[in-house]
Parts: structure tokens; C-alpha cells; sequence
């Protein structure tokens, strides 16, 4: 019939015969002709595949490949070439969720391994099968913070996030009927004393900050663990996890829950997906995790053996209450970064931030020189991304470098008042200092 | 082949590296991330060190080659699962995923320089409008469930809209997909549920019952996760509507009704689509998905931000309204119709790319899908009915349930058979659900599964019925040939080992 059907006409009858009808017509007959599909689909005649390459083709050519300096939440780290041979084995690829584990030694025991990185990188206890994205990790860990604190609904979040991610809890807690309020933020940090205020005020279940926060700044949460603790509440980290190689992680902080998009570790732009997220609690939480999680056990003969487990949880038992309905997560991606950090290891991970921290500070230091930038936030630390004002008209300065094959950094007015002279850039261990001067050097040069 | 047992963490020696990044460039500003060399304080810096492997390149080949052999996929062999739609996903899909003019683009350039991107997104939108009969669709929703959620956001906004705060009850079948009922509890609303009748579809008479000036609506799976077209959806429509209720379609049984009927012309306002079902999709052992979310006319505005549309020639981004305001208490976000924004940027784009290919290769002829498919699963059954109990004697379309053993004297059960099967070579179906059975075994065959491959499982399944008469100790104890056996599922719960460290 056609590459994907393997059906003869011969096939077709004894199938008929078989189950007694005269026509695949008959199987269908229970429809009532009102709603019966009358006509042909609205669609063109099947491509070969030479046809669907030159289509493809034809419609990259209308993308601009450019050298990225900017984050915002996607990151441009290297992708080592061992990942996409693994990923393409079919063993990994076409299987189903691992619910018969005889046969899903593979996908259980890769997953296994991808808890044992996030705990790892973020220091928690527990973390689960992985997540959409990071924001809806970080939606989830706000879920999680208001089931356990059984009687309050508000939540806090910093006004130092990203934005975005601001606006997707907000559309959650609009539906789930969750309280959230933003902590002010003063020059580019966290404010703490409106924080303490805010918990004063009481009903206040969990607190959720960003480690480095939406302006690249690795901000100072010293006290902040104790604060939200006496308030009897969950302090919730949103993190890169690729700068937890380096920086303090959410459990030396003190947070009780750590969330995150997974993308930093190697997975390409791939304009915005498929990436992961990544949620990890304390051990006092796990009952609260949603999505799956694997265990170790034995086998009846005594093999080590993987399984998802405590499938005794809240939304298995009591569905129609339900704190989350994950089911199908970014398996697939869980393995990329699995494998990504076994390859790049104690040390590559390490080398990755360093140089990334190179690049980014060379990028700074020039393009203040130029004299038409100044830091956003002056003297505030930063690892790969940071913010600066310019006396540059920003959106031509930006249309005219992404003409030249640059896409030079984020456009702060986009998401905040008072920021339209202000660029988020960002430089990554994939930056050279060709690509860097060179960008200076256009910048320098612009006709705007 | 010898059994392979080692974790990554185990085969790690200290000094080994798997990578190679360029001499750095950057000697003279900071090689080290100390507070001395970088000026961070130490205070902002990690006090130990994360334990990650420390292993050669080909260690890591090795290793998952090996960790992939104790898997089994698609290609290794027929995987019968109800409800998941495990057709064969096509190489050319993935091929085109990968083209290097795509994956490099970050999600936020600016849209002139990523026109070739937003137009796949665009036309892809179209032809599953096309396909379905609903007027616009999103691609952003990252799965199913999260599909279904999105949905129901649509669909209290749209109430919202127009004031009537009061709707805030959803009906769901007895025989709805698990995530139906978890999906309404997360959009804060309550689960009403409508009886089957004894055939398995909606009992109109209990929904008459239900509706209410309080109902935002009902969530239905067409064909029902029985396998059986719901044959008074045109009535429930209308029941629905006058009453003031939407229809949500849960797309996870789309396939057969691709070439025989539309959700949109069956009168549903709102559907969420699997591409990793219907449109050959990989599954990639629990994800990346995508949860297409379409809407009849009247709720188009009510879709998530961003969306992308084509004016003057150009694809565009409209991403709404997006300023968040510091020091702001209570709403901090403005949507305007929309219902708001549920993932950082435009979804599993990869993901979207290859079910755009698939519907590409097939064209027009994309309608044989749902009759082969149904063929298949009529033809599985009729061959099975005299050896397993099938509850509901009917017409099926793309899958259909038995509710265990013909003969159950042996006391042989559902997962004793699935278990089984393992040692044959075959994928398990799904077992236990629908919840409407004691013993369910629910069988999808998908169209791309030939005759020959149907006729030998039908084999293997009357050998295993035989098997649980001769030997059932056997049957009761299989599977016996896989990498593992039956797993030790108690301790693993009572005990929790997730991670290296708790083995260590």
C-alpha cells in the first residue's frame, strides 16, 4: 500500500474473511454517516524522500545560522558526538515507558544513573525520571511546597527570575488557584528584607529564587534558608545545572528543593526543545515528588535489578486529587545529559565553566572598553551571562548584527520597564576570542 | 551474549576523561575558579565537589551499547501496549530532525533569521487542522498529559472570559485515561464521572443527569479506550453545548480515525493530539513527546502565548503581553484572551519536525492509517476470541480489550500471560486498564505490523492459553529467558534506592 502499510490485497481479504465482513467499509459502519470523514484530506500527494529533503532544504535555507551570544535560558555549550550515536539506537529510542522491567533493564537503569547526576550536581536527595522544562519543574516544586504545607496557597517567587518563567507560574497558579507574589528586587538582587516582610504576613508555603538569576548574577542567599525555614515554608532553587559544577549548590544553600531545565548540559539550541527539566527534593519530600522515579532491587535469582517505584504516591492513588499529572516526561533527553556528564566528567564539567567564565568576562571587559557599554549591575558576580546598558539604539544595534551573522545577546525591554537600553549577553567555552573581537569590532563599526 | 551489570559510576578511575574541549584562550583573565583567580566569592562557590564519572570515550560507547541491549524497542519486536500506538517511527523523521539548519537555532533570535523554522510550525498547524476539523492548533504542550491540561486551561478560560465563574466541574468516563481525571484536578477543577453502559460507551441517560449551569464541560476519548466508537457522540454534543459545556477529545486514540472521521466534526471544541502515537513520533522510553492542542473557532483566542502567524508574508511570533512588574503584589501577569503560557519557549520543536515529516511522506494517503489500523485489531481479536474472554462482543477500531483467560480454572493471570510473552520475543500489551476488568489485556496492533507478524503472535497468545492449562507453574513464574526476572517491587517501595550514593 505504501512504505508504512505492508497490507496486499490478498492480506487484506483473508483479513476480511477472518473477521467476517465484506469490506474495511463494514468496520466502520457504527459511524454515524453525519460525522463519517466524506472527503479527501485537504493535504498534498505523498513525497519521497528525496522530495522531503529538498523541502527541508529549502526551508533551512530560509533560517540565519549565527554565532550566539546570548542565554536567556538556552545555552550554547558543546554536544559531544558519542551522545546522538547513542540516542539513535533504537533500544533507547523506539521503546515504550519502562512498565515491563524485564525487558527495560535499559531505560531503568540509564534513568537510575541520571538521578544519581542531579543529586549529585544539586546535592539533594531525590529527584525523579525528569520533567518537561525547567519551568515547569519549577511550577511543580511550587505544587509540591503548597501540598506539603497542607492549609497555605501562596507562594513567593523573585522578581530576579526570568520573566517567562514568572509568567508560566503565573498561568498555572491562575488555574490551580494558587496565591503568587514577587519579591522585589533591589539593583539586580533579591530583596531580602521585603522577603522577611512578606513571610511575616503569613499563609506563605514556599519560596522560589534562581541560581545565577535572570541577569546571570550569582546572587548571595546567605540567610535566606533560615529565614523562609522559620516561616515554615520550602525554599525552592532554580538552577543551571551545568554552573553547579562550580557553584554553590541548592542543598549547601539550605533549599529544600531544587528544579531546573537540564539543556545546559550539552543539548543543542534545537530552536527550544525537545530539552529536559529537572526536579530534586530532600529525602523528606520524596512523597511529594511527582513523575516517576526508579529504584534498585533484586530479581527472584538475585540480580541487581532497576523499577520504577513508590508508584504509591498521590496522583497514582487519588487521581481526581492529583498535585501533578506528568506521565510521558523527556526520557530520551535524561539520557542525553547522562550521558553528556559521564563523558565531560569531574573535570570537563569543571573546564566548561571555566572557560564559558573566560569567554563571558573577556566579552564584558571589551565591550566596556568600547566605551558605549556600561554594567547593569556593577560589581555584581557573574559566571557566562551578564547585563549591560548601552547608549546604542538596542533593537538596531541587534537587527544590524544579526544581519552580519550575530545574534548579539537578549533585549532587556522586552521583559522589563526601565531596561530598553539594556542587553543580557551571554558567551559560552564555544565563544573564541576571533568570534569575540570580531564582534566588538562590528559593534564599534555600526552605522545605526 | 554475557549479561552486562556494571553502573557508569562503577567503571570510573580517577584521571580518565571522555571529552575534548580547545586550549583555553582565556590564561591571562582567570584558568580557575577559585576566589582568588575569579573574584567570585568563595562564599558563592561549591564546597565539594560533584562525584561524576571519570571514564575514556570508548568506556561510555561500551557501556550504553550494552545498557541499550537489555532494552527492548519498536524495532526489536512487536509491541502490541493499548493506548500507545507503538507504530514503526520512520528513519527519515529523524534524519530531517537532525538537519543542521535547525538544531543550532537558539529559540529566541530574532524571526527574520528563523523564518524556515516558524514556517514548519505554521504549516504544521495547518494540516493537523486539516486532519482534525478544529480551526487552530499550538504546538507547544510537551506531551499528552500536559496537552490535556493545556486544553482545560482553554477551556476555563473561555468560561472566564464571558464571567461564568461557576463552571468549575469536569465530566470524565469511568473507562478515561488516568491522566484525564489528574489533568482536571491540576486546572483546579472537579472530576465529575458518567457511567459506561454495559457496552462500554457513555451512558447518556446518567450524563442528562450530570449537566448542570456548573459543568465546564466533558472529556472523552473517541474510539473509548475500549476500542469502541462512541456511536452517540453527536447527541452528547448537543447535550453538552445546550447545556453550556465544551467537549474536550482526548487525542491518544486518534489513529483510527484517521480516513474515517474528525473530532471536530463530531462537534469537539477542544482536543489535544500525541504526536508519539498518531504520528510516528518516537516514544524515547517515557518521552520527548508533544501534546498538540487544537480549538474549534470560537477559542482560538484562548490559546497559550506564543503563537505563531503568518501576516504579510512573514512568519510572526505573538508572544502577548509579557512585563512583569517588580514589587507587585497578587496577579503578576496580564494574558489578555489567551489562557496564558505553559512552556518557556515553543515546545519539543524536534519532536514536531518529525510528525510534520510523517504526515509529508504519507500525503493524501494518510487516510489508510485508521482503516489498516482497525483492520489489524478486528482481525487480532476474531483470531483470539475462542482462547481469552473478550467482555465486550462488538466492533472494534484500533485496539479492544479481553478481560483475561477464556479459561481461568488454572488461576493463570493477566500479568502471568504478559510475563510470558516476554519470553517469546513480544512486547507485553497493556494489562489492567481499562479499570472496567478484573483481568484487562488491551491489544493496539497499529497498522504498520504485516499479517505475518499478526499471525505469529496470534500463535505465541494460543500457545501461552495452552501453556496456562499444561503448566501453569510455569506460566506463573515466566518470564525465564530475560535479561532479568520478576523484580523484588516490595522492597524496592519499602526501601527506596535511587541514587549511586545509596548503594555506595
Amino acid at each position: 500500500m505504501n512504505k508504512y502499510i505492508p497490507h496486499t490485497p490478498d492480506d487484506i481479504r483473508q483479513m476480511l474473511d477472518k473477521i467476517g465482513v465484506s469490506s474495511i467499509d463494514d468496520l466502520f459502519a457504527d459511524i454515524p454517516a453525519s460525522v463519517r470523514l466524506q472527503k479527501e484530506y485537504d493535504l498534498p500527494e505523498a513525497m519521497s524522500e528525496e522530495e522531503i529533503r529538498a523541502y527541508f532544504k529549502a526551508l533551512g535555507d530560509k533560517n540565519r545560522q549565527q554565532v550566539i551570544f546570548a542565554g536567556g535560558g538556552a545555552y550554547d555549550h558543546y554536544t559531544p558526538s558519542v551522545i546522538d550515536a547513542l540516542l539513535s539506537r533504537s533500544e533507547f529510542l523506539t521503546a515504550y515507558t519502562p512498565y515491563q522491567p524485564e525487558i527495560s533493564q535499559g531505560t531503568l537503569q540509564y534513568i537510575f544513573e541520571y538521578q544519581s547526576h542531579i543529586c549529585e550536581l544539586t546535592g539533594m536527595d531525590c529527584t525523579n525520571a525528569s520533567m518537561y522544562d525547567g519551568a515547569t519543574a519549577a511550577v511543580e516544586a511550587l505544587f509540591m511546597a503548597v501540598a506539603q504545607a497542607k492549609k497555605k496557597n501562596r507562594v513567593l517567587v523573585s522578581a530576579t527570575l526570568n520573566p517567562t518563567l514568572i509568567t508560566i507560574i503565573g498561568t498555572y497558579a491562575k488555574y490551580k488557584g494558587i496565591e503568587v507574589d514577587l519579591i522585589p528586587e533591589t539593583d539586580g538582587y533579591t530583596d531580602r528584607t521585603a522577603m522577611q516582610a512578606m513571610l511575616a504576613e503569613g499563609d506563605v508555603a514556599g519560596v522560589l529564587v534562581g541560581s545565577p538569576n535572570h541577569y546571570g548574577i550569582i546572587e548571595d542567599y546567605t540567610g535566606f534558608a533560615d529565614d523562609i525555614h522559620a516561616a515554615k515554608a520550602l525554599m525552592i532553587m532554580h538552577c543551571d545545572p551545568s554552573a553547579l559544577a562550580v557553584l554553590k549548590t541548592p542543598a549547601e544553600w539550605g533549599a529544600d528543593i531544587a528544579c531546573g531545565d537540564g539543556q545546559p548540559l550539552g543539548i543543542p539550541l534545537s530552536f527550544g526543545g525537545p530539552y529536559v527539566g529537572f526536579l530534586a527534593c530532600r529525602k523528606e519530600l520524596v512523597r511529594k515528588l511527582p513523575g516517576r522515579i526508579v529504584g534498585a532491587t533484586k530479581d527472584v535469582d538475585g540480580k541487581r535489578a532497576f523499577v520504577l517505584t513508590l508508584q504509591a504516591r498521590e496522583q497514582h492513588i487519588r487521581r481526581e486529587k492529583a498535585n501533578s499529572n506528568i506521565c510521558s516526561n523527556q526520557s530520551l533527553m535524561a539520557l542525553h545529559i547522562t550521558i553528556y556528564l559521564a563523558l565531560m566528567g569531574k573535570q570537563g564539567l569543571r573546564e566548561v565553566n571555566e572557560q564559558s567564565y573566560g569567554a563571558a568576562h573577556y566579552l564584558h571587559d571589551e565591550l566596556v572598553k568600547t566605551g558605549l557599554f556600561v554594567p547593569a549591575f556593577p560589581n555584581a558576580p557573574f559566571l557566562k551571562e551578564f547585563a549591560l546598558r548601552t547608549t546604542l539604539p538596542v533593537k538596531a544595534l541587534q537587527a544590524q548584527l544579526a544581519e552580519q551573522g550575530y545574534m548579539a545577546g537578549i533585549a532587556l525591554g522586552d521583559y522589563r520597564e526601565g531596561m530598553d537600553d539594556c542587553i543580557l549577553f551571554c558567551a559560552t567555552e564555544k565563544r573564541t576570542k576571533g568570534q569575540i573581537d570580531e564582534l566588538v569590532k562590528l559593534v564599534k563599526e555600526a552605522k545605526l | 551474549m554475557k549479561y552486562y551489570d556494571k553502573l557508569i559510576f562503577e567503571i570510573s578511575r580517577e584521571g580518565r576523561v571522555g571529552y575534548s574541549l580547545p586550549k583555553s584562550e582565556w590564561e591571562g583573565l582567570t584558568s580557575s575558579l577559585s576566589e582568588e583567580a575569579s573574584g567570585i566569592a568563595k562564599n558563592l562557590l561549591r564546597e565539594t565537589p560533584a562525584e561524576l564519572p571519570e571514564v575514556s570515550e570508548l568506556d561510555v560507547v561500551r557501556h550504553y551499547t550494552n545498557v541499550s541491549n537489555k532494552n527492548f524497542g519498536v524495532e526489536t519486536g512487536f509491541y502490541p501496549l493499548g493506548s500507545c500506538t507503538m507504530k514503526y517511527n520512520p528513519k527519515i523523521n529523524e534524519e530531517i530532525a537532525h538537519h543542521p539548519a535547525f538544531c543550532g537555532l537558539h529559540p529566541l533570535q530574532s524571526e527574520e533569521s528563523v523564518q524556515g523554522a516558524l514556517a514548519i510550525y505554521y504549516h504544521t498547524a495547518r494540516v493537523l487542522s486539516e486532519l482534525t476539523g478544529l480551526a487552530d492548533f499550538t504546538l507547544t504542550p510537551f506531551a499528552g498529559a500536559h496537552g490535556e491540561l493545556t486544553g482545560l486551561m482553554v477551556m476555563r478560560q473561555y468560561h472566564l472570559l464571558r464571567g461564568d465563574t461557576k463552571r468549575t466541574r469536569v465530566i470524565v468516563p469511568d473507562s478515561a485515561h488516568g491522566t484525564n481525571p489528574a489533568s482536571a484536578a491540576v486546572c483546579g477543577l472537579e472530576i465529575v464521572e458518567v457511567k459506561s453502559t454495559a457496552n462500554g460507551t457513555v451512558d447518556t441517560n446518567d450524563l442528562k443527569g450530570l449537566l448542570d449551569d456548573t459543568v465546564a464541560g466533558i472529556m472523552m476519548t473517541n474510539p473509548n479506550t475500549l476500542g469502541i466508537y462512541e456511536t452517540q457522540v453527536v447527541e452528547i454534543a448537543h447535550l453538552v453545548h445546550e447545556a453550556g459545556g465544551l467537549l474536550y477529545y482526548d487525542g491518544a486514540n486518534l489513529n483510527p480515525m484517521l480516513g474515517a472521521s474528525r473530532p471536530g466534526d463530531m462537534g469537539f471544541d477542544i482536543m489535544h493530539i500525541n504526536l508519539h502515537k498518531t504520528f510516528s513520533t518516537p516514544h524515547g522510553g517515557g518521552g520527548p513527546g508533544s501534546g498538540p492542542v487544537g480549538v474549534a473557532a470560537h477559542l482560538v483566542d484562548c490559546l497559550p502565548n506564543p503563537r505563531v502567524v503568518f501576516v504579510d508574508g512573514k512568519y510572526k511570533v505573538k508572544s502577548g503581553k509579557m512585563k512583569v512588574e517588580s514589587n507587585h503584589s497578587g496577579g503578576i501577569c496580564q494574558f489578555g484572551n489567551s489562557c496564558g503560557r505553559v512552556a518557556a519557549f515553543m515546545g519539543n520543536f524536534g519532536v514536531v519536525m518529525k510528525a510534520y515529516t510523517y504526515i509529508l511522506s504519507l500525503g493524501k494517503d494518510i487516510k489508510h492509517v485508521g482503516p489498516i489500523a482497525t483492520l489489524n485489531a478486528n482481525y487480532v481479536k476474531e483470531s483470539l476470541r475462542d482462547a481469552y474472554y473478550l467482555p465486550v462482543d462488538t466492533v472494534c477500531k484500533h485496539e479492544f480489550v479481553f478481560d483475561g483467560l477464556a479459561d481461568k480454572s488454572t488461576g493463570v493471570t493477566t500479568l502471568d500471560i504478559a510475563k510470558r510473552l516476554l519470553d517469546y520475543g513480544y512486547h507485553a500489551p497493556t494489562i489492567y486498564f481499562p479499570l472496567l476488568f478484573h483481568q484487562s489485556i488491551m491489544i493496539e496492533p497499529t497498522e504498520t505490523e504485516s499479517k505475518e507478524t499478526l499471525d505469529d503472535f496470534i500463535d505465541i497468545m494460543h500457545r501461552v492459553a495452552e501453556e496456562a492449562l499444561a503448566d501453569p507453574d510455569m506460566v506463573k513464574t515466566a518470564p525465564h529467558t530475560t535479561p532479568v526476572r520478576r523484580l523484588d517491587e516490595t522492597t524496592a517501595a519499602k526501601n527506596p534506592l535511587i541514587k549511586y550514593r545509596d548503594l555506595c
